[in-house]
């Protein structure tokens, strides 16, 4: 946001703020250890507002809960707004100083009231004033943020909006206050600082911007692409259209991850050749035509990955890859050599250092400071440089160091997928504590509280449904259906039921999901499709 | 995506790097250490003083990452003025404190402390306990053989305020049966010196799941489930960050437990390798113990500020992936 | 949190047993019916404030342990959900009390003590009686006790009767038919029917037989005990009641200060500290929410003074404490009574009620400007509460387990704030200090020990109880006073100041019981117990039942006061058996360090004196003769 693609702030502020609001996460399963920074927050005294369909055990330590109906996040933070102008909170000298569009973003807001909003999310109107109120009057205040906010057809509009509260209460920039997305891959930050985008090189430096282009093109004797590429959705869809004959997987299991398996699956095996380079034969390498068997990067080989909190961190070799995998930078090196490209012999320091000539944001990571100073937070300039603790402190510098920042008011659009006669419950997806993704990693140990797949639903469901806990019933959805256990879950309230992805194996939850994809972050509406529940041998 | 500029553009670097707001200096204090005056800051404890100047003084439940508890008292030390002994790990210096870390009482007590847990508790997996031992010429023999140890459930059903007149004779302990209810790790209380580490980190101070209390009182008191339930039935989230601060070995991973069970634990031939956790993106540090090119073991370091030595089970316990097929079988793991 | 249950749902008596305490719960996440359409998408249930309502932990789990005479598992799980506290921690503090049960009890449970003082009146042959009657102690229905504060009329019993109207009664001298009775009559009540009568309902004319002094002019403490019906403010006032808080509210907080530090009141707790200097200095704390709390959990085997002071006199605590909240701006008060005080607990709840109903407690008392309000809250059985910050820990819902000390209870106490807490004694002392005047009451006693002193005489004489002297008296004076040992018998020992204290021989008879005169004998005051042993008594026994009560009520935090409790009593019965490790030189001299680590290095009080009284009885009485031959 604001041009640096990364959560603002650092996890021991978590530890010193005064309000958090942590809205589509369960950070307490899925992030668990920047949750242990959020919970000394909390016996510091921070207040806790968690805002999730689903009565979590994050929500559990929450202040106030708000349990809003699936999608309507827009509705549920406009109406904040709103409340904070209504009352006068907003930081009229941020605003003023440091923004642009606020009369524009403040005519947006204007139609969702308290009401409104109360109507459209289910979330009784005093408690989203309560949380306007404490948000706008804290010192210090964060939002962070996970899955169930970016899954959704308008993810970028989710974002916006909550970016669109900080930027009101002027809670960015400043110690203690910041906008906090939880990435949910040891290196998903990592991989997009590094222009693993389709419009970035490394370091956020946009690929039609000539003169970064220009500057890769002089270090590497070649001369790129002007314009940006696809993004993972707009790939499928392309296979779809047949533009995109040909994919090369790297560590991904898009077969099982994509939303609509069976689409995804007549996608890819459309394709006329499918590398898929792998430390599994996962069920996407099942469908390729090459399969290259590659180390574990975190263990098995040397580098650098990027954490939530901007930190560049090393990686080293512990153990020896089984007979025949390779590291994924050698096997990128012999390819290249088979291309005819001699790059030398792979050394993950000398890479390293090639991105640190390229990329300003890590000039200053030397091997030797990462190893020194346990990693390093990016942007961090030279040598000299400590990182930033937090960003957009420059937003505080009067007058303002560079170009103001402006709201962006969106409006609230419902999940594509209606709840209807024949789908009448909702069916949102996310992760537990000890699985993880589509289950290749985790299924190898033994989770004593792994008890499989299962279709969550509330007590009040269970009973109109006339079902027990454990019984295998059939799930359908408009695009297929599966059979799962039930679990009863209390957490869950009347017409919203959950699943998980870690069991594709077993339980193909994907077959469900909605291939509603948000067209700006490629990101597939995972958290809203519309089910119905039947008893087997029942019709 | 908000502005255009900043969309294609980094934004320029701010006027300074941004820095926390500045915390008061704490200031310098003077202490008498052992006779030598010493000028230490009034934020530190009697232990970060005494360890800043190189007095070796030894710790059973203290832990940088953990709120002082001060049960195990094998840090007392002699403080002019003061009636009994005080904990050097929880005590604040203050200006002209003078402080005895070495003199006839101080080593009684630490000598005694070390043998009422050598007679009373397995100390065979804890190195540090032992260098204590042999350093205080400790003698735990003295309180006579060890008792008959108790069978299984037997001390988690004691109440409180009543208990069975012994004869004296042999020298009441914890020992009873290891307990093993889960596929990550066991509980072997017999080696269990009671330092609350273990619910710290499980509770406030780490985790906050609250899987386990101290239950009991006096000799009885125990670390235990609600009711000496199972694991798998409590609370627990197996983060294992309880076995990271165990000082005894009384928590340990399974595996570490069989290969100890098996005699093939060794380890001389182990390394240890810091890398990230291969799983969210929180971006935990993982020491991976390695024996024979297999991760028998996983920490984390206690200085990094990311986890301060805490992980979650994925963390602790979700390594074995990487252990794929036998090394002249199929190249891939099995997925 | 994350809570987890797994055990039975509550039954409806089980909740209504909760509700009793903590109201119908506010929401289906805590633990009530389940209509989420009325309640909306949205909870405040598990943040801050839920959290806050620890402190209610033991009140719900006495409701419940009153109400089934124990605390079955669905009631348990549903005061964890309704105050969101995790299981394991509960589980911990259940486990840390011996009156809270986790597993089947019946509902009628006679506790009889037998402990030092009962030990030498019959507790034995009473509880194989028992053992006899009602089956062996395993069985459930009656249960050993520690001392249960009820010295003067050895041997005593308790008898908690659960149930919808659970009752509890007091049986001393006690015999086996009455605890049977009991047991089995729920009429029984609070009163034995010998001791009421149509002028006197409630039968507080009979503690005569505890303050054997009753009547007498001179007494300044123990005047309305026995006289002035405890159970009626109008009579508490008629007698002088409360013209000390008037006298404070004229003189304002920095005067009564000045009269309490000009009294030189010492704590009567036991560790005897300035009670002017405590209330200054929470007086000067800059945190303005502060607390203050009597200290009535009177366990110290021996010790019973506490308990007749409740009894008959509880308004004056209550002025006490009023007085303490006016001179120190606290808006707060604790009355923490042991559990095992069943009459002085109901007598000190109605007087609160009848002091509050009268503007004597509540906002703006007496139009001066200040509030303040007291809630009783009940100890379950352990010894270690009566340490001040263990409690705190049990006020707050926790186990009892004391914490180091500094911080120190007027900087860091209950809830972390600054807290005054003084003993029962303590705070009776201030009426009379106020009405007289600080140097008035300080030309009372000794120099060093201001004031009158209440000791508590039991054992072997003829008339036990409560004794009022003037702080001065010699030993063996006051021990004449209550009538010396019956049947020309010899003293074998004194335990002076209950078994944290230190047995002295006859020769010390002539030791002025002061501060400073027990200090030059190397005893102590303590909190005023004066037990006495004639020649028939084994002291060995007595010894090793001290060492018993350590061991069991050691809440077993530190390393020294835990394993140490245990090695004392090992040892004590190698001696007694005749079968020392080594020689008895060799055991003498572990004995020794063993007192030391704990007094040096224990956390607290109770393991700093858990050696005390052994080690002095050894030093001077030889409790464990050699045989003749062997000599």
């Amino acid at each position: 946001m604001f041009g640096a693609g990364g959560g603002t702030s650092s996890y021991r502020e978590m530890e010193e703020t005064e309000v958090i609001l942590l809205w589509g996460s369960n950070a307490r399963e899925t992030h668990p250890i920047f949750f242990h920074h959020l919970l000394r927050g909390i016996h510091n005294g921070a207040r806790l507002y968690a805002i999730d369909p689903r009565r979590t055990s994050s929500a559990q330590w929450a202040d106030a809960w708000l349990g809003l109906d699936v999608g309507s996040d827009i509705a549920l933070a406009n109406a904040v707004a709103r409340e904070i102008i209504a009352a006068g909170l907003e930081n009229r000298e941020f605003i003023a100083e440091a923004t642009t569009g606020f009369e524009s973003y403040r005519k947006a807001v204007e139609p969702y009231t308290l009401a409104y909003a109360e109507r459209e999310t289910g979330v009784p109107a005093d408690t989203i004033r309560e949380m306007a109120h404490a948000y706008a009057r804290a010192g210090r205040a964060m939002i962070c943020w996970t899955l169930g906010i970016t899954e959704h057809h308008n993810a970028v509009d989710n974002v916006l909006a909550l970016i669109n509260l900080a930027l009101l209460t002027g809670h960015v920039g400043r110690y203690g206050s910041g906008l906090n997305p939880l990435r949910g891959q040891n290196n998903v930050q990592g991989g997009g600082d590094m222009g693993a985008l389709p419009d970035r090189f490394p370091g956020f430096q946009h690929v039609e911007v000539p003169e970064f282009r220009a500057k890769f093109e002089r270090q590497w004797g070649v001369s790129l692409p002007a314009e940006r590429g696809w993004n993972i959705s707009e790939m499928f869809e392309e296979m779809e259209h047949g533009a995109l004959r040909a994919l090369y997987v790297l560590g991904e299991n898009p077969l099982q991850s994509e939303a609509d398996q069976a689409q995804a699956r007549r996608r890819l095996e459309s394709l006329d050749f499918m590398v898929a380079q792998d430390i599994f034969l996962t069920a996407t390498a099942e469908l390729a035509d090459v399969v290259l068997p590659a180390a574990a990067g975190w263990c098995e080989a040397d580098g650098t990955v990027t954490n939530s909190e901007r930190r560049v961190q090393r990686v080293r070799k512990a153990l020896e890859p089984p007979a025949g995998a390779r590291d994924d930078v050698r096997i990128l090196f012999d390819l290249a050599r088979r291309m005819g490209h001699d790059w030398g012999e792979p050394d993950a320091e000398r890479i390293w250092d090639e991105v640190r000539a390229l990329a300003p944001p890590f000039a200053g990571m030397s091997y030797a400071r990462l190893e020194a100073e346990h990693g390093l937070q990016w942007p961090c300039y030279d040598e000299n440089h400590p990182g930033e603790l937090f960003l957009h402190s420059r937003l505080w510098e009067r007058p303002i160091n560079g170009p103001r920042v402006t709201f962006q008011p969106v409006d609230h659009d419902p999940p594509v997928e209606r709840l209807s006669d024949e789908f009448p419950l909702r069916l949102t997806t996310g992760r537990r504590l000890d699985e993880y993704n589509t289950g290749v990693q985790t299924s190898g140990y033994a989770s004593p509280m792994r008890r499989g797949e299962s279709l969550d639903i509330s007590p009040e469901d269970a009973s109109r449904l006339g079902v027990v806990e454990g019984e295998v019933v059939r799930v359908s959805s408009p695009r297929g259906a599966i059979e799962v256990a039930v679990r009863i879950d209390e957490g869950l309230r009347p017409g919203l039921t959950f699943m998980t992805p870690h069991f594709q194996d077993e339980v193909a939850t994907n077959i469900l999901t909605i291939d509603a994809t948000d067209p700006r972050s490629g990101t597939a509406e995972f958290k809203a499709a519309a089910i119905r529940v039947e008893r087997l041998g029942v019709r | 995506m908000i502005d255009d500029s900043l969309w294609f553009r980094p934004p320029p670097r701010p006027g300074s790097p941004p820095s926390a707001p500045p915390k008061a200096e704490p200031a310098v204090v003077e202490v008498v250490i052992d006779g030598q005056k010493v000028e230490v800051s009034s934020s530190w404890t009697i232990l970060e003083a005494c360890r800043s100047r190189g007095i070796d003084t030894p710790t059973l439940c203290y832990l940088e990452s953990l709120t002082p508890v001060n049960v195990c008292r094998v840090c007392v030390v002699e403080l002019a003025g003061s009636r009994t002994l005080v904990p050097a790990c929880s005590r604040r210096v203050e200006p002209g404190m003078e402080i005895r870390t070495d003199s006839p009482r101080v080593r009684l007590s630490r000598r005694m402390v070390l043998e009422f847990l050598a007679s009373s508790v397995d100390l065979s997996t804890a190195p540090q306990a032992q260098e204590y031992l042999a350093q205080y010429e400790a003698r735990p023999e003295r309180y006579g053989s060890p008792a008959t140890p108790t069978p299984a459930g037997e001390r988690d059903a004691r109440e409180p305020g009543h208990h069975h007149l012994p004869e004296g004779t042999a020298a009441e302990t914890v020992a009873q049966p290891v307990k093993v209810d889960n596929d990550l790790y066991v509980r072997d209380y017999s080696k269990c010196i009671l330092c609350y580490k273990c619910v710290e980190a499980c509770g406030t101070d780490a985790q906050n799941t609250f899987a386990i209390a101290v239950a009991g009182r006096g000799f009885d008191a125990r670390i235990s489930t609600e009711g000496d339930i199972p694991l798998p039935d409590s609370a627990c989230v197996y983060c294992g960050n309880c076995i990271g601060v165990c000082p005894t070995g009384a928590l340990m991973f399974r595996s570490e437990y069989e290969m100890r069970q098996a005699g093939t634990w060794d380890e001389s031939r182990q390394t240890s390798t810091d890398t990230i956790c291969p799983y969210c993106g929180v971006g935990c540090t993982l020491s991976l113990h390695v024996q024979d090119n297999r991760i028998v073991k996983v920490t984390s370091p206690m200085d990094v500020e990311v986890t301060h030595g805490h992980l979650c089970i994925k963390g602790r316990f979700g390594f074995d992936f990487v252990h794929g097929g036998e090394p002249d079988a199929e190249p891939t793991r099995d997925g | 949190m994350d809570l987890r249950f797994h055990g039975p749902e509550p039954t409806a008596d089980e909740r209504a047993a909760v509700d009793s305490v903590l109201g119908p719960p506010i929401s289906a996440w805590a633990g009530g019916p389940r209509d989420l359409v009325a309640e909306g998408h949205s909870s405040a249930v598990g943040g801050h404030e839920a959290r806050s309502r620890r402190d209610l932990l033991l009140p719900a789990l006495h409701a419940v342990q009153d109400r089934f005479g124990w605390i079955p598992p669905g009631a348990l799980d549903y005061i964890c959900r309704r105050l969101t506290v995790p299981p394991a921690e509960a589980h911990g503090v259940v486990t840390f009390y011996h009156l809270f049960s986790l597993s089947p009890r019946p509902e009628a449970v006679a506790h009889i003590c037998d402990d030092i003082a009962c030990r030498i009146k019959g507790a034995e042959s009473l509880c194989a009686e028992l053992n006899h009657r009602l089956g062996p102690e395993s069985d459930g229905s009656w249960r050993r006790s520690p001392c249960l504060g009820l010295c003067e009329r050895a041997p005593a019993a308790l008898v908690l009767n659960g149930g919808e109207s659970p009752e509890a009664v007091t049986l001393a001298p006690a015999v086996a038919d009455d605890i049977v009775a009991a047991r089995q009559s729920a009429s029984v009540g609070w009163v034995k029917p010998t001791e009421a009568s149509p002028e006197d309902p409630v039968g507080f004319t009979h503690p005569t037989s505890s303050v054997p002094q009753s009547g007498s002019p001179t007494l300044r403490l123990l005047g309305r005990i026995g006289r002035v019906d405890p159970e009626s403010l109008d009579a508490y006032l008629a007698s002088g009641g409360y013209a000390a808080l008037n006298r404070a509210i004229e003189i304002g907080p920095a005067g009564v200060i000045g009269e309490v530090m000009a009294s030189k009141l010492m704590g009567r707790g036991g560790a005897a500290f300035p009670t002017g200097r405590k209330w200054d200095a929470v007086a000067r704390a800059t945190d303005r929410t502060r607390y203050v709390i009597c200290n009535a959990d009177e366990s110290e085997p021996g010790t019973f003074k506490d308990r007749v002071l409740m009894e008959g006199d509880p308004f004056a605590v209550l002025e006490g404490m009023t007085i303490a909240a006016f001179a120190t701006v606290s808006e707060r008060g604790y009355l923490y009574i042991r559990g095992e005080y069943p009459l002085a607990a109901r007598r000190m709840a109605a007087a609160i009620d009848a002091a509050r109903a009268a503007g004597w407690l509540g906002e703006n008392i007496r139009n001066a400007g200040f509030s303040f309000d007291v809630e009783l809250r009940r100890g379950a059985g352990a010894y270690i509460c009566g340490e001040e910050t263990a409690l705190f820990n049990s006020i707050e819902g926790k186990r009892g387990e004391p914490r180091n000390k500094p911080p120190f209870p007027v900087q860091f106490g209950l809830f972390g704030r600054p807290t005054v807490i003084n003993n029962v004694e303590t705070l009776v002392n201030v009426p009379p200090i106020l009405v007289q005047g600080g140097a008035a009451y300080a030309g009372i006693g000794t120099l060093g020990s201001t004031g009158p002193k209440l000791f508590c005489v039991s054992g072997h004489v003829a008339r036990p109880g409560v004794y009022e002297v003037d702080f001065g008296i010699t030993l063996g004076d006051l021990i004449a006073m209550a009538g010396g040992v019956p049947g020309g018998k010899n003293i074998r020992a004194i335990l002076l100041g209950g078994a944290a204290g230190v047995f002295v021989g006859p020769e010390k008879l002539d030791m002025p019981l002061t501060f400073e005169g027990t200090r030059a004998a190397a005893a102590t005051v303590g909190s005023g117990v004066v037990m006495v042993f004639d020649e028939s008594v084994d002291l060995g026994d007595i010894l090793v039942r001290v060492a018993a009560f350590f061991r069991d009520e050691s809440c077993g935090q530190c390393v020294p006061c835990r394993v140490g409790t245990v090695r004392q009593e090992e040892l004590l019965q190698r001696l007694r058996s005749g079968r020392p490790i080594g020689d008895r030189a060799e055991e003498m001299s572990l004995l020794r360090e063993i007192g030391q680590v704990m007094r040096d290095a224990s956390i607290c009080g109770l393991g700093q004196t858990a050696s005390n009284a052994i080690e002095s009885a050894l030093v001077m009485l030889d409790p464990f003769p050699e045989p003749e031959a062997d000599r």
